[in-house]
């Protein structure tokens, strides 16, 4: 059972109380953009063995949607944040790094 | 190989059971094959048996990183069907639970193949509907389904309870050819016929890189050395991604956990499969009196085969409506495997941007059904390039829009 602090209300709960959304920092391409690029974001995922980051929404709390850091391979849940950046923050990516060493990160922009 | 034979039980019988052999070689791996298969589960077994039964290629290993079947091979429910609403989903999942009805004999092992028939309940009036142009598909596409009354079902599974309050049983999709099997015989089976035919079965071998040279597979780094292969093919399930990602490329694919259970053995009382997909719950009863009871996958993705708990009260719970007596039975066990799941939750069997390479994927929470039909595509496409069962299947559709949308058709538990 992962257990989740919602950042947006500061509740902590058990996973029956959120639903999961996801993977994030998904990008979506504007006009103009390539095939290539629309595929990507419809339909490839990243699918990782370790860290993950993905959207949650608590829907039984305060309704709103964030992120979270976790691990598929241990279901450790690194850390939550705010839905509204394009990249993980960088004190829970030290964390992370300290956690799990040698985990190669991807590009996020 | 010794042959399997009622009179080989009676020699053996007669000598203290000293003669049986192993069922399969314990190989070292070679420097090289003609042939590289990823992925000792039942699909892996099979397309290496299909490459040598229908193509004579037979310098093969088959790599895989624990033991034979000890992934999802091992951990399904052992339902096959074929009760498919999109054209290529029936061609494959047909040809697939034919090949079962004669596996035993093909094989020479007993994979326990048992066509007690199968029925999805329809509970709700969408269903209903939803399981009437399925069987009229069938129909078209020579799959013998048929759609069914509440009586009928009641006839056939006299522990049902039709008339319950918030799930009422309406009808059903019969399809008496339909059943469950052994799974791991079916896993055994292959590898001894492999063997048999000169191919490697080669156990806790890891592959840790997949080597390309221009654009084109050369070979695999394990962790039981380098070994070299003019061709590759990937039948990793959940951990296709991982294996895609060393070579190079991504996939259409997200690893979850499905869970199963089964509970204390009791006397036979459901000779039937049923499935109650509107409340994400199947049961069989097993030849040890166990019922199978399976439920629904995890909303994120895992790697750890094991899924939430509350999964699994929420599947008894919604059985206990439509099988009241399931109430009073303990749980025996639990357990989980992590399926691969695509966007329109049908399989990916196809070449891959690395030439050489192929990979059969995606089959999410019913897999073990397709095992036969899926290896004799997968040979047929590895050793002639193409194959009009996996055409469709191509890694590909989903830019082109392709889909074969059987997330909701199949109805499944997703």
């Amino acid at each position: 059972m992962l257990i989740l602090t919602c950042p947006c209300c500061g509740v902590t709960g058990e996973e029956t109380e959120f639903h999961a959304g996801g993977e994030a920092h998904l990008k979506r391409h504007g006009p103009g953009s390539t095939e290539d690029q629309f595929e990507e974001y419809l339909f490839m995922r990243e699918n990782p063995k370790g860290v993950h980051f993905e959207r949650w929404r608590h829907v039984y709390g305060c309704g709103k949607w964030f992120h979270a850091a976790r691990s598929t391979t241990t279901l450790e849940v690194y850390g939550t944040y705010a839905a509204q950046t394009h990249e993980p923050p960088k004190d829970l990516r030290d964390t992370i790094s300290k956690k799990v060493p040698g985990w190669t990160w991807r590009e996020f922009q | 190989m010794k042959r399997y034979s009622a009179f080989a039980i009676a020699r053996e019988a007669m000598r203290h059971h000293t003669g049986w052999n192993r069922a399969w070689r314990d190989a070292q791996p070679k420097p090289k094959y003609d042939v590289i298969i990823v992925g000792a589960g039942g699909h892996g077994l099979a397309t290496a048996y299909y490459l040598g039964k229908n193509f004579g290629i037979t310098n093969v290993a088959i790599l895989e990183k624990g033991w034979l079947g000890g992934g999802n091979t091992g951990r399904n429910t052992t339902i096959i069907r074929s009760n498919y609403l999109q054209d290529p989903s029936a061609a494959i999942y047909e040809k697939s639970r034919s090949l079962y009805e004669t596996m035993s004999q093909d094989l020479n092992y007993n994979v326990m193949f048992s066509p007690r028939g199968l029925i999805m309940l329809a509970q709700t009036h969408h269903e209903v509907r939803g399981y009437q142009r399925t069987a009229h598909a069938n129909a078209l596409q020579g799959v013998s389904t048929e759609f069914i009354s509440p009586a009928r079902v009641k006839e056939l599974v006299p522990i049902i309870n039709i008339d319950g309050p918030r799930y009422p049983v309406l009808g059903g999709l019969y399809q008496a050819r339909g059943g469950t099997a052994r799974h791991d015989a079916v896993a055994w089976g292959y590898a001894r016929a492999c063997s048999d035919m000169g191919m490697d079965v080669i156990q806790q071998c890891e592959v840790t890189a997949v080597r390309t040279e221009g654009g084109k597979v050369t070979g695999v780094d394990t962790t039981r050395g380098p070994i070299d292969c003019d061709k590759l093919g990937g039948v990793v399930a959940g951990h296709s991604g991982h294996l895609c990602d060393m070579a190079g490329f991504r996939l259409p694919i997200e690893s979850v956990a499905l869970q199963a259970l089964v509970s204390e053995p009791i006397k036979p009382c459901m000779d039937v499969v049923v499935m109650a997909n509107t409340v994400h719950g199947y049961m069989s009863q097993s030849d040890k009196g166990e019922m199978v009871i399976g439920g629904g996958t995890d909303g994120y993705n895992n790697y750890t085969q094991r899924g939430s708990f509350h999964h699994i009260e929420e599947t008894v719970r919604a059985l206990i409506e439509t099988f009241p007596m399931v109430s009073r039975l303990k749980m025996l066990r639990q357990w989980g495997g992590i399926v691969d799941v695509t966007g329109d939750r049908s399989p990916i069997l196809s070449k891959t941007p690395v030439e050489g390479m192929f990979i059969n994927c995606g089959w999410g929470t019913g897999g073990f059904k397709a095992i036969p039909g899926s290896g004799w595509a997968m040979a047929e496409l590895m050793a002639k390039g193409h194959s009009p069962l996996t055409d469709e299947f191509s890694m590909h559709r989903f830019r082109e829009g392709k889909f074969i949308d059987e997330s909701v058709a199949a109805g499944v538990a997703h």
